[in-house]
Protein backbone atom coordinates (compact mmCIF):
# COMPACT_ATOMS: atom_id res chain seq x y z
CA UNK A 1 0.00 0.00 0.00
CA UNK A 2 1.78 3.25 -1.00
CA UNK A 3 2.11 5.94 1.61
CA UNK A 4 -0.01 9.14 1.26
CA UNK A 5 2.35 11.87 -0.03
CA UNK A 6 0.86 13.98 3.33
CA UNK A 7 2.26 11.05 5.57
CA UNK A 8 5.72 11.21 4.22
CA UNK A 9 8.72 11.44 7.15
CA UNK A 10 12.03 11.50 7.28
CA UNK A 11 14.47 9.88 9.16
CA UNK A 12 17.62 12.18 11.21
CA UNK A 13 19.31 10.47 9.00
CA UNK A 14 17.79 11.06 5.93
CA UNK A 15 17.01 15.14 6.82
CA UNK A 16 20.93 14.99 6.92
CA UNK A 17 21.54 12.94 3.63
CA UNK A 18 19.09 15.21 2.28
CA UNK A 19 20.11 18.45 3.89
CA UNK A 20 21.69 20.28 0.50
CA UNK A 21 18.52 19.93 -1.38
CA UNK A 22 16.56 20.70 2.42
CA UNK A 23 18.00 24.28 2.47
CA UNK A 24 17.31 25.28 -1.19
CA UNK A 25 14.34 27.63 -0.99
CA UNK A 26 12.45 26.51 -3.97
CA UNK A 27 12.93 23.26 -3.03
CA UNK A 28 12.90 22.28 0.45
CA UNK A 29 11.40 19.32 2.55
CA UNK A 30 8.18 19.73 0.28
CA UNK A 31 10.67 18.92 -2.85
CA UNK A 32 12.32 16.01 -1.04
CA UNK A 33 9.06 14.65 0.09
CA UNK A 34 7.43 14.42 -3.74
CA UNK A 35 10.90 12.83 -4.62
CA UNK A 36 10.44 10.08 -1.49
CA UNK A 37 6.58 9.37 -2.58
CA UNK A 38 8.00 9.00 -6.13
CA UNK A 39 7.89 5.96 -8.21
CA UNK A 40 10.12 6.63 -11.28
CA UNK A 41 11.11 3.44 -13.85
CA UNK A 42 14.53 3.76 -15.21
CA UNK A 43 14.39 1.87 -18.77
CA UNK A 44 18.41 0.61 -19.31
CA UNK A 45 21.13 0.65 -17.23
CA UNK A 46 23.89 1.49 -19.87
CA UNK A 47 25.26 5.20 -20.78
CA UNK A 48 22.43 7.08 -20.13
CA UNK A 49 21.03 4.45 -17.72
CA UNK A 50 24.08 4.88 -15.32
CA UNK A 51 23.84 8.71 -14.20
CA UNK A 52 19.96 8.61 -13.79
CA UNK A 53 20.23 5.93 -11.58
CA UNK A 54 23.21 6.57 -9.35
CA UNK A 55 21.59 10.89 -9.42
CA UNK A 56 18.11 9.48 -8.61
CA UNK A 57 18.90 7.17 -5.94
CA UNK A 58 21.53 9.69 -4.18
CA UNK A 59 18.48 12.19 -4.57
CA UNK A 60 16.14 10.14 -2.67
CA UNK A 61 13.60 8.62 -5.23
CA UNK A 62 11.33 6.43 -3.07
CA UNK A 63 11.23 4.06 -5.44
CA UNK A 64 13.51 3.18 -8.61
CA UNK A 65 12.39 0.39 -11.52
CA UNK A 66 14.85 -0.98 -13.23
CA UNK A 67 14.29 -2.64 -16.75
CA UNK A 68 17.41 -4.69 -18.44
CA UNK A 69 18.14 -7.73 -19.75
CA UNK A 70 21.78 -7.38 -20.54
CA UNK A 71 24.83 -8.23 -18.36
CA UNK A 72 27.57 -6.45 -17.92
CA UNK A 73 30.41 -6.94 -20.54
CA UNK A 74 33.36 -5.32 -20.60
CA UNK A 75 33.10 -2.66 -23.64
CA UNK A 76 30.47 -1.39 -21.25
CA UNK A 77 33.07 -0.15 -18.60
CA UNK A 78 33.78 2.99 -21.04
CA UNK A 79 31.30 4.76 -20.04
CA UNK A 80 28.58 2.78 -17.61
CA UNK A 81 30.22 4.01 -14.20
CA UNK A 82 27.71 2.43 -12.36
CA UNK A 83 29.55 -1.14 -13.09
CA UNK A 84 33.01 -2.04 -12.05
CA UNK A 85 35.35 -4.31 -13.27
CA UNK A 86 34.35 -7.67 -11.26
CA UNK A 87 30.62 -6.78 -12.23
CA UNK A 88 31.66 -8.29 -15.97
CA UNK A 89 29.02 -11.29 -16.78
CA UNK A 90 26.37 -10.14 -13.87
CA UNK A 91 23.08 -9.48 -14.64
CA UNK A 92 23.02 -5.60 -15.26
CA UNK A 93 20.07 -5.38 -13.12
CA UNK A 94 21.76 -7.39 -10.29
CA UNK A 95 25.25 -5.45 -10.11
CA UNK A 96 22.96 -2.26 -10.66
CA UNK A 97 20.62 -2.75 -7.81
CA UNK A 98 23.75 -3.73 -5.46
CA UNK A 99 25.65 -0.56 -6.42
CA UNK A 100 22.62 1.57 -5.50
CA UNK A 101 21.66 0.16 -2.43
CA UNK A 102 24.73 0.42 -0.96
CA UNK A 103 24.77 4.14 -2.13
CA UNK A 104 21.42 4.71 -0.58
CA UNK A 105 19.26 2.10 1.75
CA UNK A 106 16.68 4.19 2.44
CA UNK A 107 15.60 3.53 -1.71
CA UNK A 108 13.21 0.99 -2.73
CA UNK A 109 14.68 -0.88 -6.16
CA UNK A 110 11.93 -2.75 -8.09
CA UNK A 111 13.80 -4.83 -10.99
CA UNK A 112 12.74 -6.32 -14.11
CA UNK A 113 15.33 -8.98 -15.54
CA UNK A 114 13.63 -8.82 -19.09
CA UNK A 115 13.92 -7.09 -22.22
CA UNK A 116 10.85 -4.76 -22.43
CA UNK A 117 8.78 -5.23 -25.30
CA UNK A 118 5.35 -4.85 -26.60
CA UNK A 119 3.88 -7.94 -23.93
CA UNK A 120 5.30 -6.44 -20.83
CA UNK A 121 5.59 -2.69 -21.40
CA UNK A 122 2.50 -1.41 -20.46
CA UNK A 123 1.84 -3.49 -17.27
CA UNK A 124 5.87 -2.59 -16.00
CA UNK A 125 5.29 1.53 -17.17
CA UNK A 126 1.86 1.57 -15.74
CA UNK A 127 3.42 0.41 -12.06
CA UNK A 128 5.54 4.25 -11.91
CA UNK A 129 4.36 7.62 -12.07
CA UNK A 130 7.54 8.55 -14.96
CA UNK A 131 9.63 7.18 -17.25
CA UNK A 132 13.09 7.56 -18.01
CA UNK A 133 14.29 6.60 -21.03
CA UNK A 134 17.61 5.39 -21.46
CA UNK A 135 17.76 2.61 -24.13
CA UNK A 136 19.85 2.55 -26.90
CA UNK A 137 17.85 1.51 -30.26
CA UNK A 138 15.26 2.62 -32.07
CA UNK A 139 12.33 0.02 -31.90
CA UNK A 140 12.38 0.29 -27.90
CA UNK A 141 12.62 4.32 -28.20
CA UNK A 142 9.40 4.05 -30.40
CA UNK A 143 7.97 1.35 -27.82
CA UNK A 144 8.90 3.53 -24.61
CA UNK A 145 7.36 6.61 -26.50
CA UNK A 146 4.33 4.58 -27.07
CA UNK A 147 3.99 2.85 -24.03
CA UNK A 148 4.38 6.24 -21.77
CA UNK A 149 1.66 7.93 -24.15
CA UNK A 150 -1.01 4.71 -24.01
CA UNK A 151 -0.30 4.77 -19.72
CA UNK A 152 -0.53 8.40 -19.83
CA UNK A 153 2.63 9.01 -18.16
CA UNK A 154 5.71 11.51 -18.89
CA UNK A 155 9.21 10.31 -20.58
CA UNK A 156 12.05 12.23 -20.01
CA UNK A 157 13.89 10.88 -23.16
CA UNK A 158 17.50 11.36 -23.99
CA UNK A 159 19.74 10.19 -26.85
CA UNK A 160 23.50 9.82 -27.77
CA UNK A 161 25.50 9.00 -30.99
CA UNK A 162 29.35 9.46 -31.08
CA UNK A 163 29.51 13.37 -30.34
CA UNK A 164 26.08 14.12 -30.43
CA UNK A 165 23.40 14.28 -27.56
CA UNK A 166 19.81 15.26 -27.30
CA UNK A 167 17.39 15.53 -24.87
CA UNK A 168 13.71 16.28 -24.18
CA UNK A 169 10.10 15.77 -22.21
CA UNK A 170 7.88 14.24 -23.53
CA UNK A 171 4.47 13.58 -23.18
CA UNK A 172 4.20 16.27 -20.56
CA UNK A 173 1.54 17.02 -18.28
CA UNK A 174 0.19 20.47 -17.92
CA UNK A 175 -1.83 22.05 -15.25
CA UNK A 176 -4.67 22.29 -17.72
CA UNK A 177 -4.63 18.72 -18.00
CA UNK A 178 -2.91 18.64 -21.32
CA UNK A 179 -0.04 16.80 -22.85
CA UNK A 180 3.20 18.21 -24.25
CA UNK A 181 4.28 16.76 -27.69
CA UNK A 182 6.34 13.24 -27.69
CA UNK A 183 8.85 11.57 -29.49
CA UNK A 184 6.36 11.02 -32.80
CA UNK A 185 5.69 14.73 -33.15
CA UNK A 186 9.57 14.62 -34.04
CA UNK A 187 10.38 12.01 -35.33
CA UNK A 188 7.43 10.12 -36.82
CA UNK A 189 9.09 7.05 -38.37
CA UNK A 190 12.79 5.82 -37.53
CA UNK A 191 15.13 5.77 -40.29
CA UNK A 192 14.67 3.04 -42.51
CA UNK A 193 17.47 0.17 -41.55
CA UNK A 194 21.17 0.31 -43.19
CA UNK A 195 20.72 4.23 -43.41
CA UNK A 196 21.76 4.27 -39.25
CA UNK A 197 24.71 3.31 -38.48
CA UNK A 198 24.78 0.26 -36.32
CA UNK A 199 26.58 -1.73 -33.68
CA UNK A 200 30.54 -0.74 -34.10
CA UNK A 201 29.79 1.79 -37.13
CA UNK A 202 28.46 3.33 -34.52
CA UNK A 203 30.57 4.22 -30.90
CA UNK A 204 29.51 6.92 -28.68
CA UNK A 205 32.16 9.51 -26.45
CA UNK A 206 32.32 7.62 -22.52
CA UNK A 207 31.31 11.18 -21.58
CA UNK A 208 28.23 12.03 -23.34
CA UNK A 209 26.25 9.73 -21.61
CA UNK A 210 26.92 10.22 -18.51
CA UNK A 211 26.44 14.43 -19.07
CA UNK A 212 22.98 13.47 -20.99
CA UNK A 213 21.75 11.06 -18.40
CA UNK A 214 22.65 14.05 -15.67
CA UNK A 215 20.69 15.97 -17.65
CA UNK A 216 17.76 13.89 -17.46
CA UNK A 217 18.17 12.53 -13.61
CA UNK A 218 17.60 16.80 -13.20
CA UNK A 219 14.77 16.53 -15.70
CA UNK A 220 13.07 13.81 -13.74
CA UNK A 221 13.67 15.59 -10.81
CA UNK A 222 12.18 18.95 -11.24
CA UNK A 223 8.99 16.79 -13.29
CA UNK A 224 8.59 15.13 -9.89
CA UNK A 225 8.69 17.77 -7.76
CA UNK A 226 7.42 20.55 -9.70
CA UNK A 227 10.48 22.69 -9.04
CA UNK A 228 11.67 24.83 -12.80
CA UNK A 229 10.68 24.76 -15.74
CA UNK A 230 10.40 21.48 -17.65
CA UNK A 231 12.16 20.34 -21.23
CA UNK A 232 8.55 19.98 -22.26
CA UNK A 233 7.49 21.01 -25.91
CA UNK A 234 11.50 21.57 -26.30
CA UNK A 235 14.60 19.61 -27.42
CA UNK A 236 17.92 19.85 -26.79
CA UNK A 237 20.45 19.37 -28.51
CA UNK A 238 24.55 18.93 -27.78
CA UNK A 239 26.93 19.05 -30.13
CA UNK A 240 30.05 17.54 -27.47
CA UNK A 241 32.74 17.94 -30.60
CA UNK A 242 32.58 21.71 -31.15
CA UNK A 243 30.73 22.57 -27.58
CA UNK A 244 27.54 24.03 -29.13
CA UNK A 245 23.91 23.24 -26.92
CA UNK A 246 20.76 24.63 -29.25
CA UNK A 247 17.40 24.07 -27.59
CA UNK A 248 14.69 24.01 -30.50
CA UNK A 249 10.23 24.04 -30.02
CA UNK A 250 8.82 20.96 -30.45
CA UNK A 251 5.54 21.40 -32.11
CA UNK A 252 2.74 18.71 -32.21
CA UNK A 253 2.31 16.84 -35.30
CA UNK A 254 -1.35 16.24 -36.61
CA UNK A 255 -0.30 13.12 -37.89
CA UNK A 256 0.62 11.49 -35.12
CA UNK A 257 -0.79 8.42 -34.72
CA UNK A 258 -1.36 8.14 -31.05
CA UNK A 259 -1.96 12.21 -30.58
CA UNK A 260 -2.99 13.60 -33.82
CA UNK A 261 -6.43 14.89 -35.13
CA UNK A 262 -7.09 11.06 -36.42
CA UNK A 263 -5.02 8.84 -34.18
CA UNK A 264 -4.97 5.64 -35.57
CA UNK A 265 -2.72 3.67 -32.89
CA UNK A 266 -4.53 2.37 -29.74
CA UNK A 267 -2.34 -0.28 -28.33
CA UNK A 268 1.49 -1.23 -28.93
CA UNK A 269 2.45 -2.21 -32.17
CA UNK A 270 5.71 -4.98 -33.28
CA UNK A 271 8.63 -2.33 -33.38
CA UNK A 272 11.18 -4.45 -34.42
CA UNK A 273 9.08 -4.83 -37.82
CA UNK A 274 8.28 -0.76 -37.55
CA UNK A 275 11.57 -0.68 -37.41
CA UNK A 276 12.36 -2.50 -40.34
CA UNK A 277 14.33 -4.79 -38.27
CA UNK A 278 13.79 -8.52 -39.55
CA UNK A 279 14.51 -10.69 -36.05
CA UNK A 280 15.37 -13.41 -37.89
CA UNK A 281 18.22 -12.09 -39.45
CA UNK A 282 19.92 -11.02 -36.22
CA UNK A 283 19.62 -13.53 -33.62
CA UNK A 284 22.55 -15.94 -33.68
CA UNK A 285 22.04 -19.51 -35.11
CA UNK A 286 24.11 -22.46 -34.37
CA UNK A 287 22.90 -24.01 -37.20
CA UNK A 288 23.04 -23.89 -41.16
CA UNK A 289 19.62 -22.66 -41.91
CA UNK A 290 19.08 -21.62 -45.91
CA UNK A 291 22.21 -19.03 -46.54
CA UNK A 292 23.47 -18.98 -43.02
CA UNK A 293 27.11 -20.46 -42.17
CA UNK A 294 27.17 -20.75 -38.34
CA UNK A 295 30.76 -19.90 -37.02
CA UNK A 296 31.46 -23.88 -36.15
CA UNK A 297 31.31 -24.44 -40.03
CA UNK A 298 33.10 -21.43 -41.30
CA UNK A 299 35.68 -23.06 -38.72
CA UNK A 300 35.43 -26.47 -40.39
CA UNK A 301 35.73 -24.82 -43.64
CA UNK A 302 38.86 -23.05 -42.56
CA UNK A 303 40.64 -26.20 -41.37
CA UNK A 304 39.21 -28.36 -43.99
CA UNK A 305 41.08 -26.55 -46.91
CA UNK A 306 37.93 -25.44 -48.54
CA UNK A 307 38.39 -23.22 -51.58
CA UNK A 308 35.84 -19.73 -50.76
CA UNK A 309 36.50 -16.65 -50.17
CA UNK A 310 35.92 -15.07 -47.10
CA UNK A 311 34.64 -11.04 -47.19
CA UNK A 312 35.01 -9.04 -43.90
CA UNK A 313 32.54 -5.76 -44.53
CA UNK A 314 33.27 -4.28 -41.55
CA UNK A 315 35.18 -1.13 -40.97
CA UNK A 316 39.28 -0.71 -41.17
CA UNK A 317 39.13 0.30 -37.42
CA UNK A 318 37.14 -2.64 -36.84
CA UNK A 319 38.96 -5.00 -38.48
CA UNK A 320 42.47 -3.78 -36.44
CA UNK A 321 40.73 -4.52 -33.03
CA UNK A 322 39.96 -8.30 -34.30
CA UNK A 323 39.71 -10.60 -37.42
CA UNK A 324 39.90 -13.87 -38.92
CA UNK A 325 41.80 -12.69 -42.01
CA UNK A 326 39.80 -12.52 -45.57
CA UNK A 327 39.18 -9.63 -48.02
CA UNK A 328 38.29 -6.20 -45.97
CA UNK A 329 35.64 -4.50 -47.80
CA UNK A 330 33.38 -2.07 -45.79
CA UNK A 331 29.87 -2.38 -46.75
CA UNK A 332 29.40 1.19 -47.68
CA UNK A 333 31.71 0.88 -50.38
CA UNK A 334 31.08 -3.19 -51.67
CA UNK A 335 29.31 -2.05 -54.30
CA UNK A 336 32.57 0.00 -55.81
CA UNK A 337 34.39 -3.89 -55.77
CA UNK A 338 32.09 -6.10 -57.35
CA UNK A 339 35.33 -7.34 -59.19
CA UNK A 340 37.03 -8.63 -55.67
CA UNK A 341 34.00 -10.29 -55.40
CA UNK A 342 34.50 -14.26 -56.93
CA UNK A 343 31.30 -15.71 -58.68
CA UNK A 344 32.90 -19.11 -59.24
CA UNK A 345 33.48 -19.86 -55.75
CA UNK A 346 31.02 -19.76 -52.33
CA UNK A 347 31.62 -16.32 -50.25
CA UNK A 348 31.46 -15.69 -46.48
CA UNK A 349 30.32 -12.13 -45.46
CA UNK A 350 31.60 -11.47 -42.13
CA UNK A 351 30.61 -8.24 -39.85
CA UNK A 352 30.54 -7.80 -36.19
CA UNK A 353 26.96 -9.32 -35.37
CA UNK A 354 26.34 -10.83 -38.60
CA UNK A 355 23.65 -7.61 -39.47
CA UNK A 356 25.82 -5.56 -42.15
CA UNK A 357 26.67 -8.34 -43.94
CA UNK A 358 22.85 -9.91 -44.14
CA UNK A 359 22.11 -7.15 -45.51
CA UNK A 360 25.14 -6.74 -48.20
CA UNK A 361 23.95 -10.19 -49.21
CA UNK A 362 20.74 -9.35 -49.60
CA UNK A 363 21.66 -6.33 -51.70
CA UNK A 364 23.92 -8.43 -53.88
CA UNK A 365 21.28 -11.40 -54.38
CA UNK A 366 18.71 -8.95 -55.12
CA UNK A 367 20.32 -6.23 -57.52
CA UNK A 368 23.49 -8.57 -59.32
CA UNK A 369 21.48 -11.87 -58.74
CA UNK A 370 24.85 -13.01 -57.25
CA UNK A 371 24.40 -16.71 -55.85
CA UNK A 372 26.75 -18.66 -53.43
CA UNK A 373 26.47 -16.11 -51.04
CA UNK A 374 26.64 -16.68 -47.37
CA UNK A 375 26.05 -14.76 -43.95
CA UNK A 376 27.97 -15.91 -41.24
CA UNK A 377 25.65 -15.69 -38.59
CA UNK A 378 26.31 -14.08 -35.32
CA UNK A 379 29.19 -12.52 -36.97
CA UNK A 380 33.11 -11.94 -35.25
CA UNK A 381 31.44 -11.56 -32.06
CA UNK A 382 29.97 -15.42 -32.33
CA UNK A 383 33.80 -16.43 -33.96
CA UNK A 384 35.32 -15.10 -30.58
CA UNK A 385 31.83 -16.92 -28.18
CA UNK A 386 32.42 -20.13 -29.84
CA UNK A 387 35.55 -20.51 -31.88
CA UNK A 388 38.17 -17.89 -30.80
CA UNK A 389 38.11 -16.74 -27.06
CA UNK A 390 40.76 -15.14 -26.64
CA UNK A 391 39.53 -12.65 -29.56
CA UNK A 392 38.67 -9.16 -27.90
CA UNK A 393 34.77 -8.86 -28.37
CA UNK A 394 34.07 -4.91 -28.96
CA UNK B 1 24.08 33.52 -47.15
CA UNK B 2 22.18 31.07 -45.09
CA UNK B 3 24.72 29.11 -42.51
CA UNK B 4 23.44 25.47 -42.77
CA UNK B 5 24.66 23.60 -39.50
CA UNK B 6 25.37 20.22 -39.49
CA UNK B 7 25.10 17.71 -36.58
CA UNK B 8 27.84 15.64 -35.61
CA UNK B 9 26.50 12.12 -37.06
CA UNK B 10 26.09 13.83 -40.54
CA UNK B 11 29.83 15.61 -40.72
CA UNK B 12 31.85 12.46 -42.59
CA UNK B 13 29.13 13.49 -45.02
CA UNK B 14 29.91 16.63 -45.69
CA UNK B 15 33.96 17.00 -45.54
CA UNK B 16 34.03 16.86 -41.37
CA UNK B 17 32.17 20.66 -41.46
CA UNK B 18 30.33 21.48 -38.84
CA UNK B 19 28.19 24.46 -41.08
CA UNK B 20 28.08 25.39 -44.66
CA UNK B 21 27.22 28.53 -45.71
CA UNK B 22 24.97 29.17 -49.11
CA UNK B 23 23.21 31.36 -51.08
CA UNK B 24 19.52 30.23 -51.28
CA UNK B 25 15.42 32.25 -51.22
CA UNK B 26 13.90 29.11 -49.39
CA UNK B 27 14.59 26.24 -47.52
CA UNK B 28 14.32 23.79 -50.84
CA UNK B 29 16.80 25.76 -52.19
CA UNK B 30 19.54 25.84 -49.62
CA UNK B 31 19.26 22.34 -48.17
CA UNK B 32 19.78 21.12 -52.48
CA UNK B 33 22.79 23.68 -52.33
CA UNK B 34 23.96 21.53 -49.50
CA UNK B 35 23.45 18.39 -51.62
CA UNK B 36 25.15 19.80 -54.79
CA UNK B 37 28.32 20.74 -52.23
CA UNK B 38 28.12 17.35 -50.23
CA UNK B 39 26.68 14.97 -52.49
CA UNK B 40 27.45 12.23 -49.83
CA UNK B 41 24.76 14.17 -47.75
CA UNK B 42 21.87 13.31 -49.84
CA UNK B 43 20.64 10.12 -48.57
CA UNK B 44 20.51 10.59 -45.50
CA UNK B 45 18.42 13.71 -46.02
CA UNK B 46 15.91 12.53 -48.78
CA UNK B 47 14.23 9.64 -49.37
CA UNK B 48 13.40 7.89 -52.69
CA UNK B 49 10.79 10.40 -53.49
CA UNK B 50 12.96 13.08 -52.89
CA UNK B 51 11.46 14.26 -49.78
CA UNK B 52 12.92 15.16 -46.32
CA UNK B 53 13.12 12.05 -44.30
CA UNK B 54 10.47 11.74 -41.92
CA UNK B 55 13.79 10.79 -39.57
CA UNK B 56 14.91 14.22 -40.30
CA UNK B 57 14.13 17.68 -38.89
CA UNK B 58 15.12 21.20 -40.26
CA UNK B 59 14.90 24.30 -38.16
CA UNK B 60 14.91 27.39 -39.30
CA UNK B 61 16.28 29.12 -35.62
CA UNK B 62 14.30 27.52 -33.33
CA UNK B 63 11.64 26.69 -35.02
CA UNK B 64 10.38 23.98 -37.18
CA UNK B 65 9.69 24.16 -40.99
CA UNK B 66 6.94 22.49 -40.61
CA UNK B 67 5.20 25.04 -38.52
CA UNK B 68 6.20 27.18 -41.44
CA UNK B 69 5.77 26.70 -45.00
CA UNK B 70 7.86 23.59 -44.90
CA UNK B 71 10.56 23.55 -47.54
CA UNK B 72 9.08 26.69 -49.24
CA UNK B 73 9.86 28.40 -46.13
CA UNK B 74 10.95 31.63 -47.53
CA UNK B 75 14.84 32.48 -46.00
CA UNK B 76 16.49 35.89 -45.40
CA UNK B 77 19.91 37.11 -45.34
CA UNK B 78 21.96 36.06 -41.92
CA UNK B 79 19.27 32.80 -41.45
CA UNK B 80 20.00 29.77 -39.74
CA UNK B 81 19.08 26.13 -40.50
CA UNK B 82 19.77 22.83 -38.56
CA UNK B 83 19.38 19.69 -39.23
CA UNK B 84 18.68 16.85 -36.82
CA UNK B 85 18.49 13.45 -37.19
CA UNK B 86 17.04 10.45 -34.93
CA UNK B 87 19.84 9.12 -33.27
CA UNK B 88 19.36 5.94 -30.80
CA UNK B 89 23.21 5.49 -28.92
CA UNK B 90 26.06 3.77 -29.65
CA UNK B 91 24.50 0.25 -30.78
CA UNK B 92 21.63 -1.95 -31.75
Amino acid sequence: MRQALEEIKFSKEELERYSRHLIIPEFNIEGQKKLKHARVLVVGTGGLGAPLLLYLTAAGVGTIGIVDFDIVDYSNLQRQVLFTTADVGRPKVEAARERLSALNPFVQFEVFNTRLDSTNALDIISQFDIVADGTDNFPTRYLVNDACVLAGKVNVFASIFRFEGQASVFNYLYADGSRGPNYRDLFPTPPPPGLVPSCAEGGVIGVLPGILGSLQANEVIKVVSGVGEPLAGRFFQFDAAEFKTRIFKISKDPENPLTGQNPTQTELIDYEFFCGINPNHTTMSNHDSKGQLSVTTLNDWIKSGKDFQLIDVREPYEFEIANIGGTLIPKGEILKHLEKIDPHKDVAFLCRSGKRSQDVIDLLQKEYGLKNLYNIAGGILAWADEIDPGMAKY
Amino acid sequence: MITIFIPTPLRRFAAEQAKVNVNAKNVAEAIRSLTSIHPSLTPYIYDEAELIRKHVRIYLGEDDIREKDGINTLLKEGDELSIIPAIAGGSI
